[in-house]
């Protein structure tokens, strides 16, 4: 007979909350409870990541579910008297909305939980990610063996074909579509691969599945494998997710020993097995022809397609890939069935999407949301609004392949089609939410940065058409901007797009055409006026000190690497233009706001 | 070069940077992935982990137990930022390039580093202490800007206390 206790404190282990410190409040919890004598009363628990990543360390306190944020060591004896000797709500850490000013107790009452929708996420917060029977008793695994005991591959297909599940790591393809045709496709070895290179900066969704839910993956890629005739699964990880890596290899193994993986699968009399293989950096590799070379031990480079990978794909045999977000739905299609899954999202966008919301917002975190909901509910209901009430200026969706979209569309539903007309794309799920003090010229020289660095070299308009853009933006961030500069970006990236051999190519010239397309107005005041209006290009700014103002207080005197400011004490100081390099010290160390940037 | 040369040249090296100790556990590294297609470079990968970096003599000498081309090793080490050819600090510190961090002023804390312990991104402090490297982005945008040491996630890096919390790190 299990233990039933009357309280059980989750504690958040993600990367986020660990990195703050919440394994070491974990452990206050435990000795401090003991110490009350409470032990057999009280559970604490570690869960998978809450995806409230800027509120952490989190716990939820259930059966109540009372959400705590910014937890610590300190605090412990305290909140363990106030919750459980006590029996209060600990107000300390409970979580306010600032516009309403006031504090919600329960996490599903806060704006960030309250207007998501879980499916790849169901198990968020509530299991112990290193735990498989965990996992079982949120249904886990039902899908497998509904799958491998009672449906044909063709049945199997036809269920997720229906459901109009699309890819999730940024084409949108639909996986359905793309297992049948691997199905159909004869050969005695066939592979199923997982995605989990996950390289666009500011995107985060798969280390968290990875991280907190890793079982969920595995059981996508075994009915995915009985699908279309595979035995063999491999899960590609970058070698940088180390959290991600461990509690992968400890479900595979829990999964052997429970008979999930391996051979004669539940007696179906299906076998098979997943191995991981860690990915070396490079941001190509998560193209889906450059990932097998990768495997292959090759240079990671993509090939001309066709043959397709459902054709030839790893080692030339009958290959599938899909992406970790993409597997996690699968058991729950399976589960609950297409029509469920179907009834959630647009005509031609079903079902949710995970999204990573960081930047300039108040939320910051992990959602998951049903397809179709608006920019304008992403940034203000789930994330807050703007962080130091300022304004919006632009969203970027979509990574180095998307763009930045204006705060003047931010009723745009996102989906696969409304996001493409707007110019980006849906992507993985990378959203950054900008301010006003961001340059959006500067913002595309970032990406462009990115992708001229991570270009494989292989096809000429990609490896030599993002340096060319990329010189053109420092040029003009850096005040040698010239008229008609903007012309010549456009037709290289229109010659970029048509002419290069993947979707890294072909869509890297894409942030550029998005800015210039909504902030021309920003292009055109670096190369004209030689300006900055957001004051972020350090060529094209001069920190001025107001006389009126500056109180002599010598602080940004002290703090100046040049020693280029003059002034006496309590007398107003003055900046040495010429010596100035403009690193910003002066400004943010002004208490008195009296140094503005031009 | 022949099987002789290049056993010699990599005995040599491994005695100049004190590693003979590890001679024993890359050869079976070796033996293991011999006859695995695709085995390149997860062999790397774990004689990099030993060694700490990839300079030729290494390259050549896993060419040569793996029984590919030199070139091919040379190919994959030099394409994937993961590798390395020069050699490392004692401790790894990668500041996250992605989005968030940069919006959020990662580059003020690199600044602070490169000072703080005279070397320059993608380098080596002459002590050997520290490598400071830029990495794609790490996925934990919730805590920009994020620098990782070795094993060790930092969040939410204040520039000006940085230096400081290095000098944990021996």
């Amino acid at each position: 007979m299990e233990r039933v206790y009357r309280t059980h404190i989750l504690v958040c282990a993600g990367t986020g909350c660990v990195s703050a410190g919440s394994l070491k409040v974990r452990d206050a919890l435990v000795r401090e409870i003991e110490k009350h004598g409470l032990e057999e009363e009280v559970m604490v628990a570690t869960t998978g990541c809450n995806g409230f990543c800027a509120a952490g360390p989190i716990a939820v306190v259930h059966p109540d579910g009372i959400f705590y944020k910014r937890l610590n060591v300190e605090d412990v004896p305290y909140f363990v008297e106030e919750l459980l000797v006590k029996g209060r709500v600990v107000e300390k850490h409970l979580f306010a909305e600032e516009e309403r000013n006031e504090l919600i107790p329960v996490m599903n009452d806060i704006g960030f939980f309250k207007n998501q929708v879980l499916v790849a996420l169901k198990n968020r917060a509530l299991i112990d990610p290193d735990v498989i029977d965990e996992y079982i008793g949120r249904d886990g695994y039902v899908a497998t063996s509904r799958a491998l005991t009672e449906m044909s591959p063709g049945a199997i297909v036809e269920e997720i074909q229906k459901s109009g599940l699309r890819g999730r790591g940024g084409g949108g393809f639909s996986t359905g579509l793309k297992w049948k045709f691997c199905m159909e496709t004869k050969g005695d070895v066939k592979y199923i691969l997982c995605n989990a290179d996950e390289g666009d900066p500011g995107a985060f969704m798969d280390r968290y599945i990875l991280e907190s839910d890793p079982h969920a993956v595995l059981e996508g890629m075994i009915i995915g494998g009985k699908a279309i005739g595979a035995n063999k699964g491999y899960i590609y990880v970058r070698a940088e997710y180390p959290l991600a890596i461990q509690r992968l290899n400890t479900a595979i193994a829990q999964a052997r020993e429970y008979g999930l993986l391996g051979e004669n699968i539940l007696g179906s009399g299906f076998d098979f097995d997943i191995e991981l293989y860690y990915g070396a950096g490079a941001f190509v590799c998560g193209e889906e022809t450059a990932l097998m070379q990768s495997i292959e031990g090759k240079r990671g480079m993509p090939r001309p397609r066709p043959p397709f990978p459902a054709q030839k794909g790893l080692w030339g045999k009958p290959t599938v890939l899909n992406n970790v977000e993409t597997y996690a739905n699968v058991p729950q299609i399976i589960l609950r069935g297409s029509a469920w899954f179907s009834s959630l999202g647009t005509e031609t966008s079903k079902g949710t999407k995970v999204f990573a919301l960081t930047g300039d917002v108040n939320n910051i975190g992990l959602i998951e949301v049903p397809m179709g909901i608006t920019l304008r509910k992403i940034v203000y209901d789930i994330g807050g609004g703007i962080k130091n009430n300022r304004e919006l200026k632009a969203i970027q969706i979509g990574g180095p392949s998307g763009g930045c979209l204006p705060a003047s569309i931010i009723d745009t539903p996102v989906d696969y089609e409304s996001i493409i007309k707007t110019g980006a794309i849906v992507g993985s799920g990378g959203m950054v939410v900008m301010d006003d003090s961001n340059c959006m010229v500067d913002i595309a020289r970032f990406f462009l940065e990115f992708t001229a660095e991570e270009s494989c070299g292989k096809c000429t308009p990609c490896r030599v058409g993002t340096r060319i853009l990329l010189e053109k933006l420092k040029d003009i961030t850096e005040g040698r901007g010239k008229d008609g500069d903007i012309e010549i970006l456009e037709t290289i990236s229109r010659n970029i797009i048509s002419s290069s051999l993947c979707g890294l190519g072909q869509t890297a010239p894409n942030p550029v055409l998005t800015t210039i397309r909504y902030f021309r107005h920003e292009y055109e005041a670096h190369i004209y006026d030689k300006k900055c209006p957001a004051g972020k290009c350090k060529a094209l700014i001069s920190y001025i000190i107001d006389p009126e103002k500056c109180t002599g207080c010598m602080l940004c005197k002290r703090n100046c690497p040049q020693e280029c400011i003059t002034g006496e004490k309590k007398t107003p100081h003055v900046i040495d233009q010429t010596l100035c390099i403009r690193c910003g010290l002066c400004y943010e160390s002004c208490r008195f706001n009296a140094i503005r940037v031009e | 070069m022949n099987i002789y040369h290049v056993t010699r040249e990599f005995d040599t090296f491994l005695k100049r940077e004190n590693l003979s100790g590890y001679k024993d556990r890359i050869d079976s590294i070796l033996e293991i992935y011999r006859e695995r297609p695709g085995g390149l470079i997860p062999v790397l990968q774990q004689v990099q982990e030993h060694i700490k970096y990839l300079p030729p003599v290494v390259q050549h000498y896993i060419a040569m137990g793996l029984g590919v081309p030199s070139s091919d090793v040379y190919g994959v080490v030099s394409f994937y930022s993961f590798f390395t050819m020069k050699p490392r600090g004692r401790h790894l510190v990668r500041a996250c390039l992605g989005t968030a961090c940069y919006v959020k002023g990662i580059q003020r804390v690199i600044d602070k580093i490169e000072t703080g312990f005279n070397l320059k991104m993608g380098g080596t402090s002459e002590d050997r202490r520290f490598t400071l490297q830029g990495v794609r982005c790490l996925g934990a945008c919730g805590l920009a800007p994020v620098v990782m040491v070795d094993d060790d996630t930092l969040g939410e890096v204040d520039p000006s206390k940085i230096v400081k919390l290095l000098e944990k790190y021996e």
